[in-house]
């Protein structure tokens, strides 16, 4: 297990070099350079603002300079401060010489995106196995045919059209949820249980939505898994046994079928990150996805070349991560046989 | 050919796009506005016999925005899908047949690619250029390619194997005539299945980044632009959001449809929508 995660680990050396050239090419894919763009879309940056981007980025020297100290600085995790929030820091809290403490943007964003993220695919998956179960175990019958139609349309619906009609419905006509924003205004004065209340009730779309459009693909995964490995042998020797069916799909089958999901879940996460962007933004939720839409929109750099680095990072962890659980939960990769 | 249409889903799929294609083409005769024609004294109607979708928050026609709005969607998707194809299937043929180094360097930025989360890459990049539909239609191509190149590699790895191509190989066939004349052609079911499924992954990805006001710009139509709208005025015009988000819907279905039926029909081995 210990070679395993080394190896792993190694691997990942090359994949952080390629992301740091991708996101310092981003960088200089502007026409000019940064600071001319950023005066055309903006004509009140002040000479003194377009000093220091250039100092932070230390525009004048070479190129391969440049992209060395790009590359110390991904290192050290240092992105620098806000130009538009109060020159807030990026990614970690602060303190200034009065021993004041400023919170950095992710650092307050990040756990926000996380906790809907985490609480809508511990969703996804509730409701997607027993459907995927239920689709292969009834297969080509009406169950599996309307499941399917489910599948189908999941794939196809944007989610910002069906955040806006969940809102129409839910927010504006009933008025059961709240349509924007994290907390009420009085939400300082709650109790702590009327906190987690109200949290929730706030939350409730934004977590919900994620969690239906994820849940097409997920339920295809589980029901496409089923039915690989009931053409097992070993299942067929499960039923000649005369174990009931039940037994047969529930423990025999779905955990076999059930592995590869650890893997796709991993790689979802990418798609999980990139979609907080929209739902984030139409719920006015203030995690990552928000903040990346409001830097991209005021061109604040630093914000916008932090959240990609992080963005990227959190994907790899996520994979990581999903290797060490499948490895755990599979000995065939552990002893590293096979393959 | 006529092996996929004789598929159900492959039918159906056909059928929307191709309705969709025709109302895109025929969209100046059809449009019974001028879809930027503003018309301050008709804002915001609900959907009657004047105006079959109402009109939007600057009076203007919906029905006539949707019907332009459906060349764009198009337009985006098979642009932004060609160039993705035509870099996967470059990339992927030389990594699946040359191996070695060249193999290592572009799996790994194949990984790269998908290791940044793709909307945050888009929106990264649209931020140091400014949103247009051209510039969109290339960021889109250029961060969708990686799963063509590794379904190329895929198909080539396996193929190269393949008794028909060894003896291509022994009988002294180049590597240009071995790549062109045998690798190629038995590719291609795999590669059109994806194109037509990125092209309805293409078309949702354009819609939010224009529904963001980070894709095509106003007062240009497109279907996501006009949901922007419908956001806006959610709550006095329903129908700025429900037929522009319908319209997607119904798009994207097709092309998913005629995807997944083009698998099944050509290629019977699987019937699964892939990783």
């Amino acid at each position: 297990m210990m070679r395993y995660l080394a190896k792993r680990l190694f691997w990942m050396v090359p994949l952080l070099v390629g992301i740091s050239l991708i996101s310092f090419l981003i960088m200089h894919l502007a026409p000019g350079d940064i600071t001319t763009t950023e005066a055309g879309f903006n004509p009140k940056a002040s000479e003194e603002s377009r000093q220091k981007l250039r100092k932070l980025y230390h525009l004048d020297e070479p190129l391969i300079v440049q992209y060395g100290l790009w590359l110390k600085r991904m290192a050290i995790l240092d992105f620098g401060e806000s130009f538009a929030s109060h020159q807030r820091p990026v990614l970690w809290e602060k303190k200034d010489e009065k021993g004041e403490v400023t919170k950095g943007l992710i650092q307050e964003a990040l756990p926000v995106t996380l906790l809907i993220n985490v609480v809508s695919l511990i969703l996804t998956l509730i409701i997607s196995i027993p459907l995927g179960i239920l689709a292969a175990k009834y297969r080509n019958l009406w169950q599996d045919r309307s499941i399917t139609v489910l599948i189908f349309v999941g794939f196809s619906i944007p989610g910002f059209w069906l955040s806006l009609l969940l809102m129409y419905w839910l927010g504006v006509v009933y008025n059961v949820f709240p349509i924007s924003g994290m907390h009420s205004i009085n939400y300082q004065y709650l109790t702590a249980p009327h906190k987690i209340y109200d949290t929730t009730h706030h939350l409730f779309l934004p977590i919900i939505i994620p969690s239906l459009t994820g849940l097409a693909g997920f339920t295809l995964f589980v029901k496409n898994g089923m039915l690989d490995v009931l053409h097992q042998d070993y299942i067929t020797t499960a039923r000649a046994k005369g174990l009931p069916e039940n037994i047969v799909l529930g423990r025999h089958a779905l955990r076999n079928a059930l592995l590869p999901l650890i893997t796709i879940i991993g790689l979802s996460i990418p798609g999980l990150i990139g979609g907080s962007v929209i739902s984030e933004t139409i719920f006015s939720i203030p995690g990552m996805g928000k903040l990346f839409y409001d830097a991209v929109l005021m061109r604040d750099f630093p914000v916008i070349m932090g959240i990609l680095t992080i963005g990227a990072a959190l994907t790899l962890i996520g994979n990581l991560l999903a290797d060490i659980a499948y490895a755990w939960a599979d000995p065939r990769v552990r002893r590293g046989v096979g393959q | 050919m006529t092996r996929a249409l004789s598929n159900p889903l492959a039918r159906w799929g056909l059928a929307i796009i191709a309705a969709v294609l025709l109302m895109a083409l025929l969209a100046p005769w059809l449009a019974p506005y001028d879809p930027d024609a503003i018309d301050v004294k008709a804002i915001l109607l609900s959907p009657s016999s004047a105006h079959w979708m109402g009109t939007d928050g600057l009076g203007r026609d919906v029905f006539s925005r949707m019907l332009f709005g459906a060349r764009i969607s198009l337009l985006v998707g098979f642009v932004a899908v060609g160039i993705a194809t035509v870099i996967g299937v470059v990339l992927g043929a030389i990594s699946g047949f040359y191996s070695g180094w060249v193999d290592v360097v572009i799996m790994r930025l194949v990984d790269v690619m998908l290791s940044i989360p793709t909307f945050f890459l888009i929106l990264a990049v649209i931020a140091f250029l400014t949103p247009s539909i051209w510039n969109i239609m290339i960021v889109i191509g250029l961060t969708s390619w990686m799963g063509v190149t590794r379904l190329v590699r895929a198909e080539f790895l396996s193929l190269r194997e393949r008794e028909f191509v060894l003896s291509a190989q022994t009988l002294g066939a180049k590597n240009g005539r071995l790549i062109f004349r045998h690798l190629l052609p038995n590719s291609l079911t795999p590669i059109i299945v994806s194109s037509v499924l990125g092209i309805a992954s293409a078309v949702l990805l354009e819609s939010g980044l224009s529904f963001l006001g980070l894709g095509v710009q106003p007062p240009q139509a497109s279907w996501g632009n006009i949901l922007t709208d419908g956001k806006e005025y959610i709550q006095f015009a329903w129908w700025l959001s429900l037929f522009p988000g319908m319209a997607i819907l119904l798009t994207v279905l097709g092309y998913n449809l005629l995807g997944e039926g083009l698998r099944d029909a050509l290629d019977p081995r699987t019937n699964s929508k892939g990783s």
